[in-house]
């Protein structure tokens, strides 16, 4: 069933036309990657799917309901959720601050609504376990963290309020091995609970093992929809870089 | 405390690393401002016999309560990554266009009161219109703003100060209910009011998150800029009941009120603990601040020191208080 759906959307940050006409869905419980060049639209796209940018042209809804209309906020609270490259925290605010920015749980004294900061605590340490992340201390400003660390928290507060979407710009980019084996697992543990993934991401080998669906955008447009159990390598760098330079880039794919 | 880490063998933080770790937590506030208060408080009892007495006790907190209540402004604009330079002219507006209300116009305490504080607001307004919608820079906006109110204090009656307020608008100047003066009292209860807005409310809370990162707080779905312009507005409110009190305490609506209080202000926030570049702030650790410059001027005054002298030493506590926060980032930073 489909979750987000995506129709000929275009963005032009002034003269310059960044996207043309993309098409695009996501189905629950389906993760499909996002790739392409750099320049090729990727953040822009799903900046317009946050609201963060306003889309020229076209038609987004979730579950059927049109969201072009609806502020950031207020898709997040409609389920879509996005784990930015640079993470986007608050770093001298704490885990908690951050992981409930913006949707603080209130509790009423004398009729008017305070941070119920004892809840904010208590759940999210419970979404730290669930992760099964290490963190020093819930109560430390996350500036102090280690990049993974710090990950950590900025998934946590994309799966904290139930999400129905989630999108990860890069999220293996900045990673040990051993973490990114951590986060692609959690992707599949996502998919496994119905909701619907977005992976945007350079390391095309993640991107194979991991997604059920591959979008190529290329100059704006959607150049390729391949499904991952039929498609391989060589065909997805060709979408990526236009057929013209495909053995060359192909080669130097295998090789690295 | 809900430490974690409970490995015995672990060497954990040093005595004064977990003393301040928790005051911050609980108390919002940096022990070193404590410790700073303490120790000029017991410098100035050994040079003047008359510093620990009840009565200059509540000297200090009077000279204190116009500044102490700037400081809390300046505390919510530097905390959410701002700056507010016209605070001190905006309280001398407000205090002329309060007094003018009364005095001049003749209408009831009660508009005047509105009048004043609306004067502020109003001021505080325009400027985070400017810097929310036209994208001027805090710095330029409240810099010109600095300007334009002293102008505009200094037009209304033609430079001359407004003397002779009603007795009930002086009384919220020099009013003593059970022996405390009405200042004094203006301020706790603004510090309470704007300590628990502060750091047990979704606006306190966002305010730091702007201050700390525009990008993650807009990202969180929070409007930034309504925050933004809606804290300029509480700033020059702020502004303009420290013009309120002032006015009423020396019974008149002076426009030269309020002349470079904007750097003992914002001096006394930063003393305080607030980050000058955003996302940390305390109301509690402000009113530290603002005592210890308040323990400062009137030291220096029991001391006859000329005021020349105090305005340099204003100036130089400014500086060395960014040079420790800056120093101490840089350590934190480097572990």
């Amino acid at each position: 069933m489909t979750l987000l759906n995506i129709t000929k959307v275009s963005k032009a940050f002034g003269p310059v036309s960044v996207l043309h006409g993309v098409d695009m869905s996501v189905d629950r419980g389906e993760v499909v990657g996002l790739v392409g060049d750099n320049g090729a639209g990727k953040s822009t796209l799903m900046k317009i799917v946050t609201g963060m940018y306003t889309a020229d042209a076209g038609e987004i809804t979730l579950d059927g309901q049109d969201i072009l209309g609806n502020t950031p906020g207020e898709r997040r609270r409609m389920g879509i959720e996005m784990i930015y490259q640079d993470l986007a925290l608050a770093r001298q605010q704490d885990v908690s601050a951050n992981i409930f920015l913006g949707r603080e749980p209130e509790k009423k004294v004398l009729g008017m609504n305070f941070v119920d900061k004892a809840t904010m605590r208590r759940e999210a340490q419970a979404m730290i376990d669930r992760l099964g992340a290490r963190l020093p201390a819930i109560n430390r400003p996350v500036g102090s963290f280690s990049g993974g660390q710090q990950q950590s928290v900025a998934i946590a507060r994309a799966l904290t309020f139930d999400p129905k979407l989630v999108i990860m710009d890069e999220p293996t980019a900045a990673l040990a091995v051993r973490e990114v084996q951590g986060v692609l697992d959690l992707i599949r543990q996502l998919k496994s609970e119905g909701i619907g993934v977005i992976l945007i991401s350079h390391r095309l080998n993640d991107v194979l093992s991991v997604t059920d669906r591959i979008v190529v955008l290329n100059h704006g447009r959607a150049a390729a929809n391949l499904t991952t159990a039929e498609t391989n390598m060589t065909e997805v760098v060709s979408a990526i870089v236009g057929s013209a330079e495909m053995d060359h880039a192909a080669a130097h794919e295998a090789r690295g | 405390m809900t430490q974690s880490n409970s490995g015995p063998a672990k060497p954990g933080p040093s005595l004064w690393a977990r003393a301040q770790s928790s005051a911050i937590e609980q108390l919002h506030i940096r022990l070193e401002s404590l410790i700073v208060l303490l120790v000029l408080g017991a410098i100035m009892s050994v040079l003047s016999p008359y510093f620990l007495s009840v009565s200059n006790f509540m000297n200090i907190f009077l000279a204190t309560a116009t500044i102490g209540v700037l400081a809390i402004a300046a505390t919510f604009i530097l905390g959410s990554g701002g700056l507010d330079l016209s605070l001190g002219s905006v309280m001398g507006f407000a205090g002329v266009v309060g007094a003018w209300v009364a005095v001049t116009a003749g209408l009831p305490t009660g508009i005047a009161v509105i009048a004043t504080i609306g004067a502020g607001a109003l001021a505080g307004f325009v400027n985070g219109i400017i810097i929310t919608r036209a994208f001027v820079p805090a710095f330029i906006v409240t810099l010109g703003m600095l300007g334009i109110a002293r102008g505009l204090a200094l037009v209304i009656n033609n430079g001359a100060a407004i003397y002779g307020l009603p007795p009930a608008m002086v009384y919220l100047g020099q009013g003593r209910p059970m022996g405390i003066p009405m200042p004094v009292i203006i301020f706790i209860g603004t510090a309470i009011v704007m300590h628990i807005l502060l750091a047990y409310t979704r606006y306190g809370r966002h305010t730091l998150a702007i201050g700390d990162s525009e990008n993650a707080a807009r990202t969180a779905g929070i409007n930034v800029s309504r925050l933004r312009l809606s804290l300029y507005t509480l700033s020059g409110a702020l502004a303009g009941l420290a013009g309120l009190i002032f006015a009423t305490r020396v019974n008149a609506g002076d426009p030269t009120a309020g002349l470079t209080y904007e750097l003992t202000a914002i001096t006394a926030a930063i003393i305080g603990g607030t980050n000058l570049f955003g996302g940390r702030a305390s109301i509690l650790g402000t009113m530290i601040g603002a005592l210890i410059m308040g323990v400062l001027q009137n030291g220096l005054n029991l001391l006859a020191v000329q005021s020349y002298y105090q305005q340099m030493a204003i100036g130089a506590v400014l500086i060395l208080a960014v040079f420790i926060d800056q120093w101490q980032v840089r350590k934190e930073s480097r572990v």
